[in-house]
């Protein structure tokens, strides 16, 4: 995104950079033009940012907190640190704070920068609630896990606003018990869920997975290594969705939609996500 | 309108009467341009949500609880997903989405520090005795008649026992140096007259005839600062939104005091409501806003039913409306009460609990002067600020600045509680040091171990700083603060590790949720410190560098208020020793 046109752009100091973004462009879009890494939990690309999970946060002179990278718009003359002592302090703690009381086996980017910031989970008061909720299997297309869910929102946005506008899920509750839910915990079938799985799509952590993954999840037979990614044009309407059929041992487990896709931006629907069993 | 779905669940006659007492069956209406008869329209509905707090209230006082066939008929009537509205109910203490199996009264007995030193224990286990449906509740704000008691009715209005039998009397009566609490207990507050009597509506006169830009310059060169905990500079603040474009603005007046320790809104509000909708108005005609909202507690039964009579009474005189004391211009009051949410007295949480939504803050900037309550400028304030503006204006920024110090002019308001002679409500000059104003109530009851300034979300100090002088500059220097105005007083026989614990699990109930370093720091902190209070040890270093470190990411990546303060109080108690020494 460096090198735009000068009149509609704002320049900003990442660390010992100068960078030019759009006009409109947020923090971390800055930093990534800089090529400096930067861990998201809550963001999505193709999401309205939320700013909720806080591992993005970068030192803003003049700022007296940390801001959320994610969401703060770029302005002319700022001065960013994404490497200070302070910075690295509350990464190391999110991403602490989160294994904790998350299971987080199945996030592995999560994992590795919770590596790369030092987190360690073990030093807490033994026996720490967690999030504690059982596997809810109500159908067979996915499955919802909460206690992997970092309530990123981003399902929430993908179901709402962002994509879908079916509203079947919320947060509810508050503070420690806050949890992802439909109304009264009513089962997916009973709820307004269409089965779209753009929830699916934007979790980070696999609390909301297909149910074929999950099956084989549960036989340990899961094997990424082994899978190919078919990419293709979904043959049911004449939309001309992209989908990329994940196989393994000559089954479809899973399907996707490209984020950069100008079409689907990652999202699908019911047929094209899940009705592929007659391939 | 979006095509919702909604379950099977159907209200109940008393239900589906309890949702049209807020928000009636939208009529068909014509759309003019395809003369087409509609009954919905998403625009239509979406401008209903903010009623959703209120068809909440009526359904949860209607049978006790909010029932899935109750909570879809709510959710249709305002188009709102009966998930959000789900998740919205399952955010307030005062509504329950699980049968309580009963239709009786609750009653709430307050669980904070003031009411455990004032004996809530052995009012709860009397209450339960007697057969009461006791639920433990966060600060009830009556700390100056603890232990507190509010009761939530069902089919029958809430009351507070205890306002029952007061015959109330400012501690300070007769004091004529008094400046915001000059009319409280002394005028009647259910009557106009009576406040006209006692000088009320003066300001809104000569504030008409100053003209905005006049009484904005006023509230700035007075140095007004708010007195909600943040200290913002009034004026500055209703300068921001009166040089907003447009007619579609608002005042909000904060009265969702809910700070462990803080009862001044009560109060101020209770017996002198005419003092707060007259301020508002000023603030109003000011900034050039229409729209007035006073959010208030949902446990102030009689400051709401007050500040509702007070309006009323303004609007049929003319005060309030279209046409606003002969001024031509238009501003006027919606009150809405909250349902039991710390967090929602948080500006930017406060206006999302108004519109419909979960009370969770907003990333700020924006700032509400620009992106407030609808996403349009807005002032808002406490009403102790608010009242502060009527002398501004009738006697001018330089007698106001005549008392308090060169950088806090004026008087502030304290909430006295604890072991303290006579607790209650005192107004002082700031720059009055500590141990003055505790002398004023009484003195401390007992051998003073330490003072609570600032509330739950404020710092410990001890008795070596009854000198510091109550400003915004020496307490800033000393690490204190004063919060919104709580001096709760702590002697030697109090359990102070019980104190602490508690302070933590306030954070950890009353935490929205939404962020990361809140939601669980909070939750971590409580289990720490539970951990220490268990064994009866020293707390190690390694417990204490957690305690740091969870302290420094609240602190720095919080994304409001609540996060940046959860640790305030816990690690001013360890610095000072009233914890975390072996027993």
């Amino acid at each position: 995104m460096s090198g735009v046109a000068t009149e509609t752009a704002v320049t900003i100091r990442v660390d010992d950079q100068e960078v030019a973004v759009p006009e409109g462009a947020t923090i971390l879009d800055a930093c990534n033009a800089a090529g400096v890494d930067t861990p998201t939990i809550c963001y999505g690309p193709t999401l309205t940012p939320v700013n909720v999970c806080r591992v993005c946060v970068v030192e803003l002179d003049g700022s007296r907190a940390l801001v959320p990278s994610c969401s703060r718009p770029a302005e002319e003359g700022m001065v960013v640190h994404t490497d200070s002592e302070r910075v690295r302090h509350s990464r190391k703690m999110v991403l602490e704070f989160l294994a904790t009381g998350v299971d987080l086996a199945q996030a592995e980017e999560m994992g590795q920068w919770a590596e790369h910031y030092g987190a360690d989970p073990d030093r807490y008061v033994p026996g720490g609630e967690t999030m504690n909720e059982p596997v809810r299997v109500q159908d067979n297309l996915y499955i919802r896990d909460y206690d992997k869910c970092v309530l990123c929102y981003r399902c929430v946005e993908a179901c709402g606003d962002d994509a879908q506008h079916t509203y079947a899920i919320s947060v509810a509750g508050r503070g420690f018990g806050a949890r992802i839910s439909t109304e009264f915990d009513v089962t997916l079938p009973d709820s307004a869920c269409v089965y779209c799985g753009n929830c699916v799509a934007v979790c980070p952590t696999n609390a909301l997975q297909f149910k074929t993954e999950f099956d084989l999840r549960q036989a340990a037979d899961w094997r990424p290594e082994d899978q190919t990614v078919t990419q293709t044009v979904c043959s049911y309407c004449g939309v001309g969705c992209n989908l990329e059929l994940h196989v393994q041992d000559n089954q479809i487990v899973k399907c996707t939609s490209p984020d950069d896709h100008d079409v689907t931006q990652g999202n699908l629907c019911i047929k094209g996500r899940f009705g592929w069993n007659y391939v | 309108m979006a095509d919702l779905h909604f379950g099977d669940d159907q209200p109940t006659n008393s239900e589906r009467t309890a949702v049209d007492a807020v928000v009636p069956e939208i009529d068909a209406a014509t759309v003019t341009e395809t003369e087409r008869l509609v009954r919905g329209g998403r625009s239509r509905r979406q401008g209903l949500r903010h009623l959703l707090l209120p068809v909440l209230h009526s359904l949860q006082h209607e049978i006790g609880w909010i029932s899935p066939g109750g909570l879809n008929c709510a959710a249709e009537r305002l188009g709102v997903p009966p998930a959000e509205a789900y998740g919205v109910a399952t955010f307030y203490e005062l509504l329950r989405t699980t049968d309580p199996g009963h239709k009786e009264d609750v009653v709430h007995v307050c669980v904070d520090p003031t009411c455990a030193i004032a004996g809530n224990g052995e009012l709860r286990a009397s209450l339960e005795a007697s057969g009461a449906r006791v639920h433990a509740s966060p600060c009830l704000g009556q700390c100056e008649r603890a232990p507190a008691v509010f009761v939530q009715g069902v089919s029958r209005p809430d009351r507070v026992p205890a306002d029952d039998d007061e015959d109330f009397r400012l501690p300070q009566a007769g004091d004529t140096g008094l400046r915001v609490l000059r009319r409280t207990g002394v005028v009647d507050p259910t009557s106009l007259d009576s406040y006209r009597q006692h000088g009320g509506y003066q300001a809104l006169a000569q504030a008409i005839d100053m003209g905005p830009d006049a009484v904005i310059a006023a509230v700035s060169e007075s140095g007004l600062s708010g007195r909600g905990g943040a200290a913002f500079p009034t004026g500055i603040k209703w300068r921001a939104v009166a040089d907003e474009p447009g007619p579609d603005k608002h005042v909000v007046a904060n009265c969702d005091e809910s700070e462990p320790g803080t009862f001044k809104d009560r109060i101020v509000c209770e017996h002198d409501p005419f003092a707060v909708i007259e301020s508002m108005t000023i603030a109003g005609l000011a900034t050039g806003s229409p729209h007035g909202w006073i959010y208030i507690r949902g446990e102030y039964p009689r400051a709401t039913a007050r500040l509702e009579g007070a309006i009323a009474q303004a609007r049929s005189a003319g005060l309030l409306g279209d046409d606003v004391a002969g001024s031509g211009q238009r501003f006027d009051i919606e009150l809405r009460r909250g349902a039991g949410a710390y967090i929602c007295g948080e500006e930017t949480a406060l206006f999302n609990s108004i519109e419909g939504f979960r009370g969770e803050p907003r990333n700020k900037p924006p700032f509400p002067t620009t992106h407030g309550l609808f996403s349009q400028p807005t002032a808002i304030n406490n009403p102790e600020t608010l009242i502060n503006v009527l002398d501004i204006v009738t006697d001018g920024p330089e007698a106001y600045r005549s008392v308090g110090t060169e950088r806090s002019p004026g008087t502030r308001l304290f909430c006295l509680s604890g072991r303290v002679a006579v607790p209650g409500l005192y107004e002082v000059p700031f720059g009055t040091p500590l141990g003055n104003l505790i002398e004023m109530a009484g003195g401390p009851v007992g051998s003073l171990a330490a003072v609570l300034l600032g509330g739950a979300a404020g710092v410990f100090v001890g008795p070596d700083a009854l000198d510091m002088p109550l400003s915004l500059e020496d307490t800033r220097e000393a690490g204190a603060t004063l919060g919104s105005g709580v001096v709760t007083v702590f002697d030697d026989t109090v359990d102070m590790q019980a104190v602490v614990v508690r302070i933590a699990e306030f954070f950890r109930d009353e935490s929205c949720g939404q962020c990361v370093p809140c939601r669980v720091g909070t939750k971590r902190q409580h289990e720490v410190l539970v951990e220490l209070q268990s064994s009866g040890k020293a707390l190690s270093p390694r417990r204490s560098e957690l305690i740091d470190d969870m302290a420094l990411a609240m602190v720095d990546a919080s994304i409001c208020g609540l996060g940046h303060t959860a640790a305030s109080a816990v690690r001013s108690a360890l610095a000072l020793g009233l914890i975390g020494n072996s027993s």
